[in-house]
């Protein structure tokens, strides 16, 4: 058997599970938690194949469906028409479907349905899988195949969605045989909900949509490979906890798999405990409030220097589902050089992936959270609580020197800046904020302050511009009393505003707040610091002095939606209370802003993170002597 | 950089072999040899991967095997517990002048004559890599005209099975 240090779940004979999802994830179902369980029991029912993929998705619990039609999965489309149960959503482009699936699991906890039709309407539900996989988001995105007989005859409309899906997903099928439908779709969920969640695709055949079949619930899942271990190992909690009670620089380091293991209410209970500082970052941000005294704030590429340098000078890190990402660490050879490491995660293959790890912990985070506060607990009763206040003294010192700043812009133009912070300002910490990818997601990470797990979404680790409005679209649908902002850059915006259709039509009225400097942002950053200032290809023409193409106002209306333009700093509050006054259709509002401003702190790509720059060329001198 | 021999045992369902040799490919893991093939479970089939890494990578290959959800077990087959074979058919050219020669080194290395042709002949072999190696390196001077070999295949020594283990744990919880 293949051992490492770490405590691999042991595959080594591994069990059938012969679980029913009803019995198994319905007494489990806790708010917000991903679950596809039902009490559904039905007999062995004649039906087409096609009726037997709707009665399955009825039976495993799928309110809403994002989707649009086609030739392959046309007798899907059918049945689907009379569902009471199944709401289906008509996107206007199956990337828009995928990210709609994607905001409506990241908002409600429940797993994120997508569907298209086979070929074009499959591959372009490529990407949005991507994203899914990689920020472990529950997604089951049903496509329809061309017939059994003319799989692999280059037929209309064939690509090999499973073989082009393979990489990009948790698992995936190919059903063929309409009796596997209900099993299938059954796995899928399960799969896609439990561990760590991922993506699954299920491709059924148009032929074997069209067949008769039998239907019936609940269904045996057959995956004998399959056992995710959610249960840690009683001795690394206890030295885990041995540690955190005696270390004196200590820094939880907590990412997005907190919020997918709804476990911030104990992570809470953990950091009041602990006394140690946090650092959320860029997929964890509301997992702990920014209210909260010991939250640092993001670490990372774009992070605050209060978090990027207590990791740096930590000597524990205690990593609650996170990745040690690149855009985390900088350059690992130099990250957190001194600093004892215990990482925890529910995917063992995460666990010494990138950064070398002393105490392992394989688990669901809400279980090893449940575990190791008493343990913690025990020891403080055992040896008193560590000192901390050195520590502290220093954090505070940076916190003090170098907080979340920018200065104001030399154009004359809106500080971007100064928009998202009176955007999270004015609309509060119970709205939903959804950011595309770029320099306006991380201001948005930076500048509003998150209170609520959920109420941040993004696209983390694939950085898929584009991401914002379809997704925004997913979290109002399932969030429909929330304000849902989408806050969005013009090239983002211009990739898949298409879905403002589909909120106009289905009456789904999130906010779009474009942060339009006219630019691919992030880009022409870049390009001011690393390549001389040459503007190679980023100058969209959206913005202030620009021939505007398109211009965004009139765009919105083109779209039944209402546009507003805000390009002085004075009507900034004012056009943003505006647009939380409409709540019964879609707002757009374009702020022009400066195309100079840039995301700081900053540390390069490549570079060590104690070359974190405050601003452009102000690197702070460390000062260890509290060491 | 050393060798090492995963057994992995998968479900035996259509596109599993795709999933495994696509994950060594994406994640940047070199595969020596691969082979695959039934067991005496219809329900299970046996991937024997043989792949050239440091212990720390090889420890991430067999946690990212693990989460394929077709992939039910992995062991690592220790050269000094496991008896390790691969199969060569080789066709050697074989005439009046040389056969009795090339026989002798057929012999010597207990392969075996398959296939006789006036000017050629086919042996076949199996054996571990070094004794398959130095079998070509032996026939060579007599004109190798085409070989074909076969990844390797591995069981471990003793009276344990690693498919009935994986099976016991399935019973349990079933």
């Amino acid at each position: 058997m293949v051992q490492g240090p770490t405590p691999a779940p042991s595959r080594t004979g591994s069990a059938t599970v012969s679980a029913r999802p009803a019995a198994r994830t319905a007494p489990a179902a806790k708010p917000g938690r991903p679950t596809t369980g039902t009490t559904v029991s039905v007999p062995a029912t004649p039906v087409t194949g096609a009726e037997s993929i709707v009665r399955s998705l009825e039976a495993v619990g799928v309110d809403t469906v994002f989707g649009i039609p086609g030739g392959a999965i046309l007798p899907l489309y059918d049945p689907l028409m009379d569902s009471t149960k199944v709401r289906h959503v008509l996107v206007r482009h199956e990337q828009g479907g995928g990210h709609a699936a994607s905001g409506y699991a990241h908002a409600s906890g429940k797993v994120g349905v997508c569907m298209a039709t086979s070929g074009p309407g499959a591959t372009n539900l490529v990407t949005p899988i991507a994203d899914a996989n990689i920020d472990s988001i529950p997604m089951v995105a049903i496509t329809g195949q061309v017939g059994a007989a003319l799989i692999g005859t280059d037929a209309f409309q064939e690509a090999d969605i499973v073989g082009i899906t393979m990489p990009v997903t948790k698992h995936n099928y190919l059903v063929t045989d309409p009796a596997d439908i209900p099993r299938t779709i059954a796995e899928a969920f399960h799969i896609a909900s439990t561990g760590r969640p991922g993506p699954v695709l299920v491709d059924i055949a148009k032929s074997a949509m069209q067949a008769q079949t039998t239907f019936s619930w609940p269904q045996e899942l057959d995956l004998p490979g399959y056992h995710p271990v959610t249960k840690p190992h009683a001795k690394q909690i206890r030295e885990a906890a041995r540690l955190l009670a005696t270390s004196r620089k200590p820094v939880l380091y907590v990412g997005g798999g907190v919020l997918r293991a709804d476990a911030t209410a104990a992570l809470r209970r953990l950091v009041d405990l602990s006394g140690a500082p946090v650092v959320t970052t860029l997929m964890a941000r509301g997992a702990l409030p920014d209210s909260h005294p010991q939250n640092l704030g993001m670490p990372g590429m774009h992070g605050t220097v209060p978090a990027v340098a207590a990791l740096q000078q930590a000597d524990l890190i205690v990593a609650l589902g996170a990745r040690f990402d690149d855009r985390v660490t900088g350059n690992l050879d130099s990250f957190a050089p001194n600093a004892t490491i215990v990482h925890a995660d529910i995917d063992p293959a995460e666990i010494g992936k990138n950064r070398t790890v002393d105490v392992p912990i394989v688990g669901d985070l809400r279980e090893v959270l449940a575990d190791l506060l008493p343990e913690l607990e025990r020891e403080h009763a055992a040896q008193g609580k560590p000192d901390v206040e050195g520590w502290w003294r220093l954090i505070d010192s940076w916190r003090e020197t170098y907080p979340l700043g920018y200065t104001p812009t030399a154009d004359g133009l809106l500080a971007p800046q100064h928009v998202i912070e009176r955007l999270g300002a004015l609309s509060g910490p119970e709205s939903i904020y959804v950011a595309g990818v770029g320099q306006h997601q991380m201001w948005a990470a930076q500048f509003i302050r998150y209170e609520n797990p959920r109420t941040w979404i993004n696209s983390g680790g694939l950085g898929t511009m584009g991401f914002s409005v379809p997704a925004a679209m997913g979290a109002k649908v399932a969030r429909p009393d929330a304000t849902v902002w989408s806050i969005d850059g013009d090239g983002c915006f211009q990739m898949t505003n298409q879905e403002l259709a589909t909120c106009v039509i289905n009456e789904i009225p999130i906010k779009v707040a474009i942060v339009n400097n006219s630019s691919l942002g992030m880009v022409r950053q870049w390009q001011t610091l690393f390549y001389n200032e040459r503007y190679s290809n980023t100058d969209l023409h959206t913005g202030h002095g620009s021939r505007r193409v398109p211009d965004f106002v009139k765009m919105a209306d083109a779209y039944g939606a209402v546009g507003l333009r805000c390009e002085s700093e004075a009507d900034v509050d004012a056009t943003i209370k505006r647009a939380l006054e409409i709540d019964d259709q879609p707002v757009v509002v374009d702020f022009t802003v400066s195309a100079d401003a840039m995301v700081w702190p900053m540390v390069a790509a490549g570079v060590s993170n104690d070359e974190i720059q405050y601003a452009r060329g102000l690197t702070p001198s460390w000062d260890r002597d509290e060491d | 950089m050393s060798r090492h021999t995963l057994s992995v045992l998968v479900e035996n369902k259509p596109g599993v072999l795709t999933r495994v040799a696509g994950l060594f490919a994406r994640r940047a893991f070199n595969i020596h040899s691969l082979a695959v093939g039934p067991t005496e479970h219809d329900d299970i089939s046996r991937v024997t991967v043989v792949v050239d890494v440091d212990e720390h990578p090889l420890e991430q290959v067999t946690k990212q095997l693990n989460k394929l959800v077709n992939v039910i077990k992995i062991v690592e087959l220790e050269p000094t517990s496991s008896v390790q074979r691969e199969l060569l058919l080789v066709k050697v050219r074989a005439d009046q002048g040389t056969r009795t020669a090339v026989l002798e080194v057929v012999e010597l290395f207990r392969a075996k004559i398959v296939d006789v042709h006036p000017d050629a002949v086919v042996v076949e072999a199996t054996g571990t890599a070094e004794k398959l190696a130095a079998l070509l390196a032996a026939l060579e001077p007599y004109g190798v005209r085409e070989i074909v070999q076969s990844g390797a295949v591995a069981i471990g020594r003793g009276p344990r099975s690693i498919t009935d283990r994986a099976l016991e744990r399935v019973a349990r919880t079933a």
